[in-house]
């Protein structure tokens, strides 16, 4: 116990010495904390639309009005021809063309329905989509309400029409703002790198100075040397973790609505994982160069599954099986849903159990992997 | 010129010999195109749904047979009330729930006008958007299929064409941004590393002693990482194409000499990295943060460019990567010619003639 005292003094001594790191492990994720859910915003908003109105009739000008005080369009330009549209994806200044057809009025009124074309640049698929889904839901919203003195000849059929009115409701995220969603998984994201990156290069570098023969010959057991090194990363991490918690609710104004203690239990295991993977890629370089190649390697991949940007549920089931096999898709899981939601334990306990098995087997393959003699 | 090629040799050595970071080098590209390709999807499928049906009507049976039989939608077991939504929504696997009242179908054949509400957990807003978007065209439908025969008297629908991409591939906004990452990863972090690496054993003060022109150690240093950079650009190409069905539509000369002039941006870039720093550490944090992080960020790919404050806006312009992306998509993906980038092309061009000249103006032929 007395030794491995020591080592910890050892280690706090030379992280509060190298200024760099230390800066690197507080300064820059409360930066990144405040710039990044600035620029991550995958809010669809101000959709580009250039309207073609080859009939020139009421209706149409309506329904134009009707696209352009929906909030979500912004009507850039009136070309004449389908080509001087298409012109205007190309280049960018358009997503959405819509193609009002000649005699769209008449056909409206003689035959009780018509059809416009919609073309969207559909190389983006997520503005593609919205953009498409709200522009169904702005046609929909005027057939209901066509101008009534043109529905009178029909009065009578309209006694049997039925309606069914949707109301939505927008639970946890009133105004539906992005920065809720985004917040949350980035602080877990920086937390990863963090843990991830700063226990490779630790004991990578002391290989590489060599500094680490001179601890094997010691006495110090394997066992108190790896948790010298661990626990004041896990320290330095929920640190790191309180302060993005506190740049969170001063910035954004979030504060966790589920109980705190819950989220730094889940937060504690989640770097233990994390730390027996640095720990692992340790064990497994000879130089920092290297250790830094392969930790962003797998953090890019854990990243990128994590449904940080994407939803899971869209996956197909193999890649929601590797997903799974992650710990970051589970700590994002678990941290928006007890900040957003004020999810309690019994709601989500699996997930406990998941991220403590993580926890267990990196930290038992670094430890098994982990030699003191060549 | 005999004296270039064995310097260049030279640095084929070094590339070949680590073998690890050779290898991640392939990976990396590799590993992304399939997750981008196969893993990742914009389009949101498998919603999680449940029901707080309090009518027990024929009507809202009939909607949630609807709802369970689209693909957009799981439909899991029914709430018993709002609190239990509460608690469903808490466990996280259930995104949106629909709610009838207890005379839902009383009020729509009496009145003809019923409500449904719909909860949605819009702590993920665009899932919230798009799950309600998908209910509103079912239950729409519906509503067109008891109405035929008192048919509702006008109805504007209309005929929607994904333009590029008909199937709603969502790896092709993801192919450029990958291909213009990892050109930024090879061409300036590689190489700005490899040079300090030389400055760091000593090394470089005997290739400077040389009889080869200073000016040349720093471009052969530069022909391996260009070389595979081609490579990796080859098969990234080859691996859409044959793994992902995205074809080049534009010429692929063009493509090819745009991406050339963008590698040789990047070169210039590390190049001039490895000027103003001393240490292998330094090196690899200047080209991850001040290279990797604006290029993820601020290209375009992963995240919308005009959402983002105007600030960001202005910095992107400085990014070589986004005109790149933008030369790729329309190449590539949206198949113009050369008249549809020319001023993109010219920026690169500029950038890289910069780059260029104060890289070399920098490089010190005598150590200090």
């Amino acid at each position: 116990m007395k030794v491995l005292l020591f080592i910890l003094q050892k280690e706090f001594r030379l992280i509060f010495r190298d200024k760099i790191i230390l800066a690197m492990m507080t300064f820059v994720p409360t930066m990144q904390l405040i710039i990044l859910p600035m620029a991550a915003d995958f809010d669809v908003k101000n959709v580009n639309v250039a309207f073609i109105d080859h009939d020139q009739s009421t209706t149409s000008s309506q329904l134009m009005r009707k696209v352009m005080s929906s909030g979500y369009f912004r009507i850039v330009d009136l070309p004449f021809s389908y080509n001087e549209g298409i012109k205007l994806i190309e280049d960018g200044s358009a997503d959405i063309v819509v193609e009002v057809p000649l005699g769209m009025e008449r056909s409206l009124i003689r035959e009780g329905r018509t059809t416009i074309n919609v073309s969207i640049n559909a190389i983006n698929g997520t503005k593609a989509s919205l953009g498409g889904a709200y522009l169904s839901t702005v046609f929909a919203d005027y057939n209901r309400e066509i101008d009534l003195p043109m529905q009178a000849p029909s009065q009578g059929a309209m006694v049997n029409v039925k309606q069914i009115e949707l109301v939505q409701q927008n639970w946890y995220n009133v105004r539906a703002e992005y920065k809720y969603y985004m917040v949350p998984g980035i602080l877990v994201l920086l937390l990863t790198i963090i843990g991830g990156f700063i226990t490779a290069l630790n004991i990578v570098k002391e290989k590489e100075l060599g500094t680490i023969e001179q601890i094997n010959v010691t006495p110090i057991k394997k066992w108190q040397f790896i948790l010298g090194k661990l626990i004041p990363f896990w320290i330095v991490g929920l640190t790191v973790f309180t302060l993005g918690l506190v740049v969170m609710y001063v910035v954004y104004g979030i504060f966790p609505e589920g109980s705190l203690l819950t989220l730094y239990a889940f937060a504690a295991v989640y770097m233990m994982a994390l730390l027996g993977f640095g720990l692992l890629i340790s064990t497994f370089s000879s130089n920092q160069l290297q250790a830094m190649f392969v930790a962003y390697f797998f953090i890019m991949i854990f990243t990128l599954m994590s449904g940080f940007f994407t939803s899971i549920d869209s996956m197909p089931n193999w890649a929601r099986r590797m997903s799974s096999m992650t710990p970051v898709t589970h700590f994002i899981f678990v941290v928006r849903l007890i900040v957003l939601k004020g999810s309690s334990f019994h709601h989500v306990y699996q997930e406990f159990l998941y991220l403590i098995g993580f926890g267990v087997v990196l930290n038992g393959l670094a430890i098994w992997n982990y030699r003191k003699t060549q | 010129m005999k004296q270039f090629l064995s310097f260049v040799r030279k640095e084929f050595y070094h590339v070949f010999r680590d073998k690890r970071t050779l290898l991640l080098l392939f990976g990396l590209p590799v590993v992304q195109i399939l997750i981008f390709g196969y893993a990742l999807n914009s389009d949101v499928k498998n919603i999680g749904i449940t029901v707080l049906d309090n009518a027990h009507d024929v009507p809202s049976q009939q909607i949630m047979n609807r709802i369970g039989q689209s693909e957009y939608f799981i439909v899991r077991e029914p709430a018993a009330d709002y609190n239990d939504v509460q608690s469903i929504f808490k466990e996280g696997r259930v995104k949106c729930a629909v709610v009838f009242g207890p005379s839902f179908g009383e009020e729509l054949y009496r009145s003809g006008k019923a409500q449904v509400q719909i909860i949605t957990d819009a702590s993920d807003p665009n899932n919230a958007k798009i799950a309600f978007g998908y209910l509103t065209a079912l239950i729409g439908r519906y509503q067109q299929e008891m109405n035929v025969g008192s048919a509702m008297p006008y109805v504007i629908s209309t005929e929607t064409r994904m333009l590029y991409n008909e199937e709603q591939n969502g790896s092709l906004n993801f192919i450029p941004g990958v291909i213009a990452l990892i050109f930024m990863i090879v061409c300036a972090a590689l190489t700005s590393v490899s040079v300090v690496r030389e400055k760091e054993l000593g090394t470089m003060e005997v290739l400077l002693v040389s009889p080869f022109r200073p000016v040349m150690v720093l471009i052969s240093k530069a022909v391996p990482y260009l070389l595979l950079s081609l490579i990796n650009f080859v098969v990234i190409l080859t691996m859409s194409y044959y793994l992902l069905d995205v074809v080049v539509r534009g010429s692929m000369l063009l493509l090819l000499s745009e991406s050339i002039l963008y590698i040789i941006t990047c070169l210039s870039l590390g190049l001039l990295i490895s000027n103003v720093t001393t240490s292998q550490q330094a090196a690899m944090l200047i080209s991850m943060m001040a290279m990797m992080l604006p290029t993820v960020l601020l290209t375009g790919f992963m995240f919308p460019l005009e959402n983002m404050p105007l600030p960001f806006q202005v910095i992107s312009h400085a990014l070589p990567s986004r005109y790149y992306y933008i030369i790729v998509k329309a190449v590539m993906l949206k198949g113009l010619g050369f008249g549809a980038v020319w001023k993109e092309t010219l920026i690169l061009a500029g950038m890289s003639v910069f780059l260029l000249t104060v890289a070399l103006k920098r490089f010190k032929v005598r150590l200090a």
